[in-house]
């Protein structure tokens, strides 16, 4: 019995014991492997270090997810792991969003994102709105199974820079065109990036119902945000 | 080596015992049934390239092919590979439309979109396709984020069998949801088939008339 407990407390890193660079590639690690608590006592020690808490979100977090990111792609990681992965994420954001709020630092975009009518899958979309966060945007969350008057809604409150709308079945994707046809019908559509995605959708459908993009996954959307909204102010 | 006046159905493993039920029922002796793993289900964008190499393979031994596939969930990829090879398949975005019926299935889904279908294949398997596959044994925290919009489980049932009931009832349990049952039968999936078999032999007699 003995043996056992020494062997599991061999296993344990003690994440305070390492330095500042071992850390963060560890929390990369457990981000990987969905241990939130590890993400939860990593944060706090490098705030406690003097970490910014922009810089904890960039480097630990965000950097983690990205390689997550990448693995789900590549056929690596799946659903499970992706959802153990940003609920460890989530852990870390709790410790950080109140202290991003403090320090008042500007977002670089405003989004609404949602998923659109008859469809109840948010998998996708949270993963999105978590990583659009992390890159400095505001995020507008409206939920699940949303009709156009919804996003219509948001949009008018929160006068968004982004208007996300996501689907998984093929049943409900060409929902988006509905919204999209009602932001051109109400002469409001070129107000706004729409960019799209969910898992049946492609790049061919994106265009064929009138979005600025589709987004392949999480990072590609942090990406195509970034990009479109950059080249949009520049225009201007 | 399977004589060269057969006809393939592709399939879907999860449809895999219906589709003989129907090709037994009616004697089709002509008509083979290959299968792809079941586990595609919950892996949709990997069906079109796995379905394009078992029809590569086919054509050498068979003179037609069916794909028993629905869309799937490849937001018409599955479609686009079917076209190119000219190849027909099963109507519908899913199985369980096939089965419920394009009608029933698109009433079900508007009463409630929160539905999660069952079949007698997920039903039978629910526990090795969905629990194992997506970790829920291991991550109970699982559950919530992947079945937390759900209401109710709907087992569309191609047998009257109280132990698939049983197990259905089961898994909705498992899952937190609402149960219900509703007897669909084979559904659609026969009329598509005897629609194939019908077209299969009546290109039979056009190439033995060219020849």
């Amino acid at each position: 019995m003995t043996d056992e407990v020494d062997t599991q407390d061999e296993d344990e890193i003690d994440l305070a014991s390492l330095s500042t660079d071992e850390l963060v590639e560890q929390m990369h690690d457990d981000l990987y492997d969905g241990l939130k608590d590890e993400i939860v006592e990593g944060t706090q020690i490098l705030l406690d270090r003097g970490w910014d808490p922009s810089q904890v979100l960039n480097d630990a977090l965000v950097e983690g997810m990205r390689i997550v990111g990448i693995d789900f792609r590549d056929g690596i990681l799946f659903v499970p792991e992706v959802l153990l992965a940003a609920n460890a994420m989530k852990g870390g954001m709790v410790i950080l969003r109140p202290l991003l709020a403090e320090t008042g630092a500007q977002t670089i975009g405003k989004a609404v994102i949602g998923t659109v009518k008859g469809d109840i899958h948010d998998i996708g979309k949270n993963l999105v709105g978590m990583m659009w966060e992390g890159a400095g945007f505001e995020v507008i969350d409206i939920g699940i199974n949303n009709p156009v008057e919804n996003y219509l809604a948001a949009i008018e409150e929160h006068q968004p820079d982004i208007v996300g709308m996501s689907a998984l079945l093929t049943t409900t994707m060409p929902y988006m065109k509905v919204v999209i046809d009602t932001l051109v019908e109400q002469g409001i559509r070129d107000d706004y990036l729409v960019l799209v995605g969910g898992a049946p959708l492609n790049e061919e459908f994106g265009k064929a119902v009138g979005a600025d993009a589709y987004c392949r996954d999480a990072a590609v959307a942090v990406e195509t945000a970034k990009s479109l909204i950059a080249a949009k102010r520049a225009a201007a | 080596m399977a004589p060269a006046d057969t006809v393939l159905v592709i399939a879907c493993g999860a449809i895999a015992h219906e589709l003989v039920a129907v090709i037994r029922a009616n004697d089709w002796q002509h008509c083979k049934v290959q299968c792809l793993p079941a586990v595609l289900h919950n892996y949709p964008q990997r069906i079109p390239a796995a379905v394009r190499a078992k029809i590569h393979s086919a054509r050498r031994r068979y003179r037609r092919v069916f794909v028993a596939y629905a869309d799937c969930g490849t937001g018409g990829l599955l479609d686009e590979v079917l076209e190119e090879e000219g190849v027909q398949r099963l109507p519908g975005a899913h199985c369980y439309e096939f089965f419920a019926g394009t009608q029933t299935f698109r009433a079900l889904s508007h009463e409630e979109p929160g539905t999660f279908y069952l079949t007698d294949f997920l039903a039978r398997h629910f526990e090795r396709v969905i629990v194992k596959t997506f970790r829920l044994d291991e991550h109970p925290e699982l559950l919530e984020m992947l079945f937390g919009n759900y209401r109710r489980v709907v087992y569309l049932a191609q047998t009257e069998s109280p132990e698939l009931t049983a197990l259905a009832r089961a898994a909705a349990q498992t899952l937190r949801l609402q149960f219900e049952r509703r007897f669909t039968g084979y559904g659609e999936l026969t009329a598509q088939l005897v629609s194939f078999a019908k077209q299969s032999a009546s290109t039979e007699q056009v190439t033995q008339w060219q020849n």
